[in-house]
């Protein structure tokens, strides 16, 4: 207990630096995820080829080598230094949007044909039959599973940790310098049970919203 | 994706402002490209000196080192998770509480717990009491615990997604439990579950990349190093570009088999999927046989349900 109770504004740091990658991320993934979803079901050839680029090349790029790119290439590219922080979030709303649009297109995919059949009939455009009939309706079986993408992101901040981000992953190095190695064992335990706990509390919030929202059809 | 029902065929008037879109997203994206090549002239990635490196065959067979490290990482860490999938969701499906209750929290703990932090607790961890352990097996054993868990989930899911009769003919044929999860159970939950099983295997490929951060010497890592050689004008960007794009590669080569899969599985429940209303099955299916054998010592065969019974024919 010695090892959080003494460096207290360490881990609050820590805590705070994965909050912001947390949300900052999820906040980016789901614009940019809305956007490529819209993109991967429009009308527009072009557009869907675009999505589908995009939602195939970054979701078999692993998170490791999106971050190395954002950390190490961009600053090169526009040759200036950037906040590590900035960058580390940056590169897991890009990676998470693929897995938000994908969410996004198969709960599209949940409503019966009928619906947006039955929308197209009484002459709503794309979209009309979109943001009126088709949205509303998926956004109720989006959910769970896009807390799943939610959780996965949770445990994908501690990635950041190899690219210089004080976060929950990179408590270890700070906490255990080598005169302190032996603490190194009692802070990557209460990493994992900091992490068990929230991933099990994000868990038991999709089953309650789940069973909240479960459509009868 | 031809016949969307979200759409109607555009007519002229659609079909103008889908050409406008259309090009409004080829320009951004061109503008997108052409900023990321503007930049890379600009702060001289494509001289001769940052590419010169790889005209090496050392630097080249450093990279295949790299190549093979994450590949056999990834061969030892997927057939590991397979097995361990294996033995979670079978204890987990248990009818014995003190079997199924533990393994249900272990899975959903393995689950919970970052792989990064999984592979630094192995490889940082445990030398303070005294395991020591290659960064290899650190890397090998936290994708295993982490990839079986999932997948011991997605089969469980597979075998519970079964017909309830599945596992009760099985039963009624005298199979005891091993022989109906072995025989009948678990052939039939592998073989929807298959898309699932390789795209999570894609992730465990992806997820061999960690393994860069506690210095596993794998293609990342390769990458990094040949970036920073100094005398070359460290070619970051360059080794980069090189190396994700056999990442890449790889990934997709996986995936496209998942995607193959797939197709093949859904063919296969669409040639299945026949219905009886519109489908008459042909005269003499092997219920009616069965129904006919009862009808010879008496019984009137109707007892079966199913279909209703085909007019008796003569001369059995």
């Amino acid at each position: 207990m010695g090892v959080i109770t003494d460096n207290l504004d360490l881990w609050g740091e820590a805590i705070g630096g994965t909050l912001v990658l947390f949300f900052g991320g999820g906040l980016i993934a789901l614009v940019l995820g809305l956007i490529v979803g819209g993109m991967r079901v429009s009308p527009i050839p072009i557009a869907r080829a675009v999505g589908t680029v995009y939602v195939n090349w970054i979701r078999n790029t692993p998170l490791t080598l999106v971050m190395f790119f954002f950390a190490f290439c961009l600053p090169i590219m526009l040759a200036e230094r950037m906040s590590a922080i900035l960058l580390a979030t940056v590169a897991l709303g890009v990676y998470t949007a693929t897995y938000v649009a994908e969410t996004i297109r198969s709960g599209i995919n949940t409503v019966p044909v009928g619906q947006a059949e039955a929308a197209r009939a009484i002459g709503l455009t794309f979209g009309q039959v979109m943001t009126l009939v088709v949205l509303p309706q998926a956004s109720r079986s989006v959910i769970p599973p896009m807390m799943s993408v939610f959780i996965a992101l949770l445990k994908n901040t501690t990635v950041a940790a190899g690219f210089s981000v004080l976060n929950l992953g990179s408590v270890r190095s700070w906490l255990a310098e080598p005169p302190r190695s032996e603490n190194q064992l009692v802070v990557l335990l209460w990493v994992m049970v900091i992490f068990v706990v929230l991933v099990l509390l994000l868990a038991w919030l999709q089953r309650v919203m789940e069973q909240k929202w479960r459509i009868a059809r | 994706m031809s016949g969307s029902v979200l759409y109607d065929v555009p007519g002229p008037r659609a079909q103008a402002r889908n050409r406008l879109l259309g090009v409004i997203t080829i320009l951004i994206v061109i503008a997108f490209f052409g900023w990321v090549v503007w930049r890379f002239y600009d702060t001289g990635q494509f001289t001769a000196q940052k590419w010169q490196l790889f005209g090496y065959s050392t630097v080249w067979r450093r990279i295949l080192d790299g190549v093979i490290a994450t590949l056999s990482a990834f061969v030892v860490a997927a057939a590991g998770s397979l097995v361990l999938g294996f033995v979670l969701a079978i204890g987990r499906l248990s009818e014995h509480a003190w079997v199924r209750v533990p393994i249900g929290w272990i899975t959903e703990i393995l689950r919970a717990i970052p792989v990064l932090v999984f592979m630094m607790l192995l490889y940082y961890g445990l030398p303070v009491v005294g395991v020591k352990m290659e960064p290899y097996w650190a890397v090998v054993i936290a994708l295993v615990a982490y990839n079986g868990s999932v997948l011991a989930e997605v089969i469980r899911a597979g075998v519970e997604s079964l017909p309830r009769g599945q596992s009760e003919a099985g039963y009624a044929i005298g199979l005891r439990k091993s022989g109906v999860m072995r025989l009948i159970l678990l052939p039939q939950a592998i073989r929807s579950m298959m898309p699932v099983i390789v795209s999570q295997l894609v992730v465990t490929l992806k997820d061999t990349a960690l393994g860069f951060i506690i210095t596993y010497q794998e293609l990342l890592y390769v990458i990094k190093f040949l970036g920073s050689s100094a005398t070359y004008g460290s070619p970051l960007i360059p080794a980069a570009l090189i190396g994700g794009s056999i990442y890449v590669a790889m990934c997709l080569a996986l995936s496209y088999l998942a995607y193959r899969l797939e197709q093949r599985t859904k063919r296969r429940q669409q040639a299945n999927a026949v219905d009886p209303m519109h489908h008459p099955v042909a005269a003499t299916t092997d219920t009616e046989l069965i129904g006919l054998q009862h009808m010879t010592d008496g019984s009137t065969g109707n007892e079966g349900g199913g279909f209703p019974r085909l007019p008796r024919r003569d001369g059995h």
